[in-house]
């Protein structure tokens, strides 16, 4: 798998590390209640398609990535810098 | 017709053309007291108990596939009880001491062979970590030895223990741990819960689960509409898809995990040996291959097959660990998927859902538990109550912060 | 046997070898394979389960009776052994002999060791399948020996980059790269043979005039003279995976001096699969015997290596084979005794023989006769070799003109199928084939076609031969037609099962020309088509990989990098041994001549506490983080405030994961207003970095602040006890600054070089961290160690820094194991009312709980009693039972303060239960001994010392 880093350019997949899904993105607050907390925290989508995750171009530039990504095929839709927002 | 050594002589010697079929092909009917969404091993063994310990035998197992095509037909078999916190401990151990009957009990050769798990340490740390989870598992009344240096050479002195990364100090011995074949433990639960009056129904996928208010009523599938009681779900890796029928959201990330055999070799390596450096595991099939893997490859997904980087690294840790294993060749690699929550371990519980039921969660263990979840299962199903080794799956842990967490990584999906 | 004029061995170079331990003797350009029937050896080994004599069926890799062990290697295809002068190569799985196998019995016990068996019997009682069957199941089956031996055999990876791959060196592929080649592409040319050429070696053909194989020599030359293109020879390209990377298998020619064999991982967004097609037999009774072979292998070693299994040959084929075969053969002044075409109604029903075929039962016309034979070469038709297409997931595609399977469409990305693995059998139309791939692929221009025969392919299919007597599919695994119609009837009907069930394809050929032989008996069992039926799953890798090519990086201290400490030398150099933590190596102890560690450690950890100590921290994570908004930061990442510490002092700190527990822990030094400097526990430094990034990243991109990991840039040195002042003033230029309180920190200078000092101390003792940059970190612990000595004091290890920071109740990761919340560990106070990472979670109920295990010290009730790490913790009275599991000890230590065994573990309620004695209990080093629960700090609780 190759993950097109839009800092670095396509990598091999072992220079990336991955997280999770992009929920990670939106933290809820601290007064958001047990039941957002329990949904960041644990609860996941899980699609069997596309969906968004975060990767860290750890052996690279150290760029946090938002992937689109195929589960089923893990064809890579799109990468664009986490710090850009989700 | 009863398995034995005499009817396998009997039929050799009237042209084995006298046995009966393993299990019916039966065409789903209109209406079941309960349904199983997935003929794998929680599936069938859930089955199974529900005919054989509640006599509840109006049942049906759906399978989108063929019988134990999933994960139970894929895993590297390795049964055991050596969990350290409470909660899998008593799982597990209840699970194991079902295998240790399951031939008799099946009247199916699982060929479950309790040929001892050796756990691999390298430093001090690892060893007192190790010697609390071999406390846990005496407590628990199953069966650990701490190995010295010498003691796991005198074992595995094919080890690499002169020019290693890794020195190697110990090992937590289990000898009731093991393995048995995958295959023949879902066919005999299938065939055992056939014998019962189950039905097995293949290439019938789940489409939809139908709810009236918050209770479920049935279930829609590639072969037409079929009512129900009471679902249970025992999807595995796709379990977060079948629980989106109910409209339920779970606390699971499917990922692959990979696993390697090498050609068939004469013994070599006698026990199930794991890499305390190197998330590396082995043992040697009864046909010769030796079976082994490691991590997931750590992204989400559904594709039943892996990438390069997880499994080279599986094959350095071998051949660092063992040093012969670089001359044996791998001849083929595939890939499951697993259901990952975010402490490890299992959920057997009731759902939101009136009469809908969950087993899921399994992550890369769930082939040990087949016996113990499949009665576990049933009897919350047959009594909804859980049952007591069982009791502490539950999905709402999570969010009461209850967790049993073996690896100590925490709530991200794909560290256990 | 030899035939003159045939060949393209080298006939000037004769090389001997042994075979079982009988000399022999081939030509340069033989395989072990050619070479033995060039003697007249036909019994090549044995099968799995019965034993039968089994001969060579194919020549190329997917052979399944000829596998050989050398030099110690099991399992080699001996058509795949390039012969060398001295090879010796072994028959496998037959005792005491290949010619005399005493467990040929087995075959006798055939009836009752059919599909499944074992399924049905050996069950119980009791052990008796470990002790009784298991053994003598696994004695009987594998296939060669392993040796335990280590291997020591050279093996590499490697990566390659190109713009197009092409698999296959045969007309398609060469058509293909040089399409690409000469468009000025970047090619990679993988070929698994040792020469190029594919079909055109085996078969008798021209190609623009000239022979096929000479045709092939010249292009494969042309191809490696261009700068652009790669040609690798004997690489099977072994696995697709994902993103257009592709594992491929390089194997060294016999004397080559370089790895004896390389893996390759190919990054290539285009790819020409040219693997061709694979011959598959035709399944009739006794269709085992030594001397049946696949026609196309019959023809290759007769074109190619100028052998043939004896001097009779029969054919029998559903398709054109058997007409071309029977033509080369008799050109080849080779008999043939009969041509049975199926298409004609001709079939072969019978083989007879002992060690090797003499003669054929031919059906033809209602009437049974026998035609004698040492070799019938066989053809079922050629499947295109589909394997590599379907590696990620998708299914192949049947054609009922070609009887077979092809391709699936698009079923790895960027990859085009030519020539025969696309289903076109005619040379001319497989040239045309490779050119139109590499257009496809590249938008390339095409090439001129060479001339070349166009002939069609016609097939009958005709998949196995009814009868009595078994027939055999699988070579390898013994299978045979009535297993899988077997399996079908017992229900086992999805091809899945019936694989699973009778193993049909599951050995080292992984079925490559018996599995659509097996569907197809399948799908006549139970009533359906062969599309209808399906395939099994095609898996990497498509030839079996070693395990030490793919591996190769983790041979020996390879495995993983190992990170030296800037004081490293000088460490080594006073003889103390290391242990491991991240991947760094930490010294344990400083052995004085003739101490143990339990000596050393107890006197260096008195040495602190009564004079100096100098420890090398230089391991520990230490990343800068500087910006405006760096205190708000460091406020969201740490569970305690950070942005109230002034310029120039530090903190103590905990890290939660989000989910509440207690991730790591380090000091904070405020170096300068927007400039900050954390430490992290040794093996922490990676994730800690990472999760600090993602913070930054993803959660707060809008803060200001840069952060960097200085980890390997500085060396620390830890000065602790009370005479470190003396130490410090000793090497600090100008003496230690004073003031300089407890938690200070501050630029000093040691020998004219900027350095960091910290006043901290995790041994309860006045101390130091004094920090240069790495390259002078040697020097500098030189420098200390001459103060520290001169001061009654010295170097101290890891064991006595654990000594004394369990006096003193400081953690670490044995007890921040990932399980454990800040309330837990007694540190409940220090989460701050503010918003940070894991506050929040860590309010959840069940971890709140009193009842939850909490940090408590333990001492020993009577000073003389054992106490061990990873014991559990019992009240007295209660058996030590899991449900009354009340906690566990996680570190240990001997404390000449406390003059006995003391540690620190988790107890339920544990604050709570000061004072009480518990049993502590370790079966596993039977170890039962009386504790007393303390607080987590057994010395100087006031810390009048560490401040002082
Ligand atoms: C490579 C690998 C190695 C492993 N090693 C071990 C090991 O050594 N020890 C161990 O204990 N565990 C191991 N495991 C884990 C273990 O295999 C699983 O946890 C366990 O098999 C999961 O439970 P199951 O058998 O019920 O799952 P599965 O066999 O996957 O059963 C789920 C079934 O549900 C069906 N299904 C899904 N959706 C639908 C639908 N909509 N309708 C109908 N049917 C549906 C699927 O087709 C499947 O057959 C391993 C797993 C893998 C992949
Ligand atoms: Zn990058």
């Amino acid at each position: 798998m190759r993950i097109d880093c839009p800092l670095c350019g396509a990598r091999d997949r072992r220079e990336f590390h991955y997280l999770g899904a992009a929920v990670y993105l939106d933290r809820p607050g601290p007064a958001a209640g047990p039941e957002a907390w329990d949904a960041y925290l644990h609860q996941r989508e899980n699609p069997a398609g596309r969906g968004r995750e975060l990767w860290c171009h750890e052996a690279g530039c150290g760029a946090w990535l938002a992937v689109e990504r195929d589960m089923t095929s893990h064809a890579v839709v799109s990468v664009r810098l986490a710090e850009a927002g989700a | 017709m009863r398995y034995s050594a005499w009817q396998v002589i009997r039929q050799g010697l009237t042209g084995n053309r006298g046995w009966a079929p393993v299990w019916r092909d039966p065409a789903p009917r209109p209406a079941y007291d309960v349904v199983i969404v997935g003929g794998g091993g929680h599936g069938l063994a859930t089955a199974y108990y529900l005919a054989k310990n509640h006599g509840i035998t109006n049942v049906a197992v759906l399978e989108k596939g063929y019988l134990g095509g999933g994960n139970v037909g894929r895993n590297t078999t390795i049964v055991r009880a050596n969990y350290l916190l409470p909660g899998n401990s008593e799982f597990y151990s209840h699970s194991l001491k079902l295998w240790e009957g399951l031939e008799e009990e099946l009247n199916f050769n699982v060929m479950h062979s309790q040929r001892g798990v050796i756990n691999i340490f390298h430093s001090d740390a690892q060893r007192d970590a190790a010697a609390r989870r071999g406390n846990a598992m005496l407590a628990q009344g199953d069966d650990a030895i701490l190995l010295d240096r010498d003691g796991v050479r005198a074992m595995l002195p094919y080890l690499d223990f002169d020019q290693a990364r890794f020195p190697i100090h110990g090992g937590l011995y289990h000898p009731r741990g093991g393995t048995a074949r995958h295959d023949a433990v879902a066919w005999g639960f299938a065939r055992g819960a056939d014998r019962l009056g189950v039905d097995l129904i293949q290439n019938c996928e789940v489409t939809g689960i139908s709810v009236e208010g918050g209770q479920v009523r049935g279930v829609e599938t590639t072969r037409g509409a079929i009512r129900a009681g009471k679902v249970g779900l025992a999807a595995a890796g796709r379990s977060s898809q079948v629980a989106a029928m109910a409209g339920l959201r779970l606390p699971i990330e499917s990922h692959v995990l990979q696993a390697f055999v090498t050609e068939g070799l004469k013994p070599v390596v006698d026990h199930v040996v794991t890499f305390g450096m190197g998330h590396f595991y082995i043992s040697q099939s009864d046909k010769g291959g030796l079976v082994f893997g490691g991590d997931l490859d750590f992204y989400a997904s559904y594709a039943a097959r892996g990438n390069l980087p997880m499994a080279e690294h599986v094959m350095e840790a071998g051949v660092a660990l063992m040093p012969m294993l670089a001359r044996a060749r791998v001849l083929r690699s595939w890939g499951g998927i697993m259901d990952m929550t975010p402490d490890g371990s299992p959920i057997i519980d009731r759902t939101p859902v009136g009469g809908l039921f969950l087993n899921a969660g399994w992550c890369y263990g769930g082939f040990k538990a087949v016996p113990g979840s499949g009665w576990s299962f049933a009897h919350l199903i047959a009594t909804g109550a859980p049952h007591g080794p069982a009791a502490r799956y539950r999905l709402d842990r999570f969010a009461r912060g209850d967790l049993i967490d073996e690896e100590g990584r925490g709530s991200q999906h794909n560290l256990h | 046997m030899r035939v003159a004029g045939y060949g393209r061995v080298d006939r000037g170079a004769a090389l001997s070898f042994r075979f079982d331990g009988r000399p022999l003797r081939g030509f340069a350009g033989d395989t072990l394979a050619s070479a033995l029937l060039a003697n007249g050896v036909r019994l090549v080994g044995r099968s799995f389960k019965c034993h039968r004599p089994r001969g060579l069926l194919a020549a190329g890799s997917e052979e399944p009776n000829g596998l050989v062990s050398v030099a110690g290697v099991p399992n080699l295809r001996a058509t795949m052994v390039e012969l060398a002068e001295g090879l010796e190569a072994q028959a496998q799985n037959a005792w005491p002999a290949l010619g005399l196998d005493l467990m040929a019995v087995n075959d006798l016990f055939a009836p009752f060791l059919g599909a499944g068996f074992y399924y049905k019997a050996f069950m119980g009682p009791g052990r008796t399948w470990e002790r009784v069957y298991e053994p003598l199941i696994r004695r009987a089956a594998g296939l060669g020996r392993l040796g335990r031996a280590p291997d020591e055999t050279w093996r590499e990876t490697a990566y390659a980059h190109c713009d197009l791959l092409v698999i296959g060196a045969g007309p398609a592929g060469l058509m293909a790269a040089l399409t690409a080649g000469r468009a000025g592409r970047d090619v990679i040319l993988a070929e698994e043979d040792a020469a190029a050429g594919g079909r055109l070696l085996a078969e008798d053909e021209e190609v623009d005039g000239r022979p096929g194989a000479d045709w092939a020599l010249a292009v494969a030359r042309d191809l490696a003279a261009m700068p652009n293109v790669r040609v690798m020879m004997r690489t099977a390209v072994t696995g697709a995976y994902d993103g257009g990377t592709y594992a491929a298998l390089e194997r060294a020619a016999p004397g080559h001096a370089g790895p004896r064999e390389t893996f390759w991982r190919i990054v290539a967004p285009r790819a020409v699969l040219a693997a061709g097609a694979l011959e598959r037999p035709i399944a009739f009774a006794d269709n085992d015997r030594p001397g049946i072979m696949l026609a196309g292998a019959a023809r290759a070693y007769l074109h190619r290596w100028g052998a043939v299994a004896g001097p009779r040959v029969a054919v029998f084929a559903n398709n054109g084979g058997a007409a071309r075969t029977a033509r080369d053969m008799a050109r080849a002044g080779v008999e043939v005794t009969g041509v049975f075409d199926a298409r004609e109604g001709a079939h072969v029903v019978g083989s007879r023989g002992r060690q090797g075929l003499r003669a054929v039962t031919v059906e033809a016309g209602g009437r049974r006769h026998a035609v004698p034979a040492d070799c019938l070469a066989v053809s079922g038709g050629w499947s295109p070799n589909v394997h590599l297409a379907c590696h990620l997931g998708a299914r192949p595609v049947w054609d009922d003109r070609l009887a077979a399977f092809l391709p699936p469409q698009d079923g790895v990305p960027g990859m085009v199928p030519a020539g025969a693995a696309a289903g076109v059998f005619s040379t001319a139309g497989c040239l045309a084939s490779g050119v139109d791939a590499a257009v496809a692929a590249l938008g390339v221009d095409a090439l001129e076609l060479p001339r070349a025969e166009d002939g069609a392919y016609e097939i009958a299919p005709l998949w196995h031969v009814p009868g009595k007597r078994r027939a055999w599919l699988d070579f390898q695994n013994d299978v045979t037609v009535k297993d899988v119609q077997g399996a079908a009837a017992e229900n086992y009907r999805s091809v899945e099962h019936m694989k699973r069930y009778t193993t049909q394809g599951m050995a080292p050929d992984q079925g490559k020309s018996s599995n659509l032989l097996a569907l197809a008996v399948l799908a006549e069992a139970t009533g359906r088509s062969i599309p209808e039926t399906g395939t099994t799953t095609f898996r990497p890798p498509y030839v079996p990989v070693p395990v030490g090519a793919m591996g190769a990086g983790g041979r020996g201290r390879r495995f993983a990098p190992e990170r030296l400490s800037p004081a490293n030398d000088a460490i080594a150099g006073r003889g103390a041994p290391t242990v491991e933590a991240g991947l760094w190596h930490r010294p344990s102890y400083f052995p004085a001549p003739g101490e143990g560690w339990e000596a050393a450690c107890a006197r260096e950890a008195a040495m602190v506490r009564n004079a100096v100590g100098v420890a090398d921290v230089s391991t520990l994570g230490k990343i800068d983080v500087q910006g405006p908004v760096a205190g708000a930061f460091l406020d969201f990442v740490y569970a305690n405030g950070i942005s109230t510490l002034k310029a120039g002092r530090a903190r103590y700190g905990i890290m939660l994961r989000e989910d509440g527990h207690v991730m790591d822990d380090g000091t904070v030094a405020r170096l300068g207003d927007d400039h900050f400097l954390l430490t992290t526990t040794t093996a922490a430094a990676g994730p800690v970095m990472r999760h600090l990034e993602f913070v930054h990243q993803c959660l707060r991109p809008e803060m200001d602040l840069r952060m960097v990991s200085v980890s390997d840039q500085w060396a620390q040195f830890a000065v602790a006890g009370p005479r470190a002042r003396a130490v410090l003033g000793a090497v600090l230029e100008g003496g230690l600054p004073d003031p300089f309180p407890f938690m200070a920190c501050g630029a000093v200078s040691v020998g004219g070089v900027a350095g960091r000092l910290f006043r901290i101390s995790f041994s309860g003792e006045l101390g130091y961290e004094i920090a240069v940059p790495a390259r002078y970190g040697t020097a500098l612990y030189a420098a200390l160690l001459a103060a520290a000595e001169a001061e009654g004091g010295g170097p101290y290890g890891m064991e006595a820094m654990n000594v004394l920071r369990i006096e003193k109740g400081f953690l670490t990761h044995a007890e921040i194991d990932g399980r454990v919340t800040a309330h837990d560990l007694g540190l409940g106070r220090m989460v701050a009312e503010k918003d940070c990472i894991g506050r929040v979670a860590a309010g959840r109920p069940a971890l709140t709980d009193p009842a939850r295990p909490r940090l408590v010290g333990v001492r020993t009730v009577a000073a003389g009693d054992e106490m061990t790490a990873g014991a559990l913790l019992f009240a007295k009275g209660n058996r030590p039972t899991a449900p009354n599991i009340a906690g566990h000890v996680s570190s240990v230590g001997w404390s000449t303060v406390s003059g006995r065994m003391i540690g620190l573990g988790f107890l339920k309620h544990g604050p709570e239960r000061l004072g009480e004695v518990v049993r502590l209990v370790d079966r596993l080093r039977g170890v039962w001994t009386d504790v007393e629960i303390t607080a987590p700090c057994f010395y100087d609780t006031e810390g009048g010392r560490m401040r002082g």
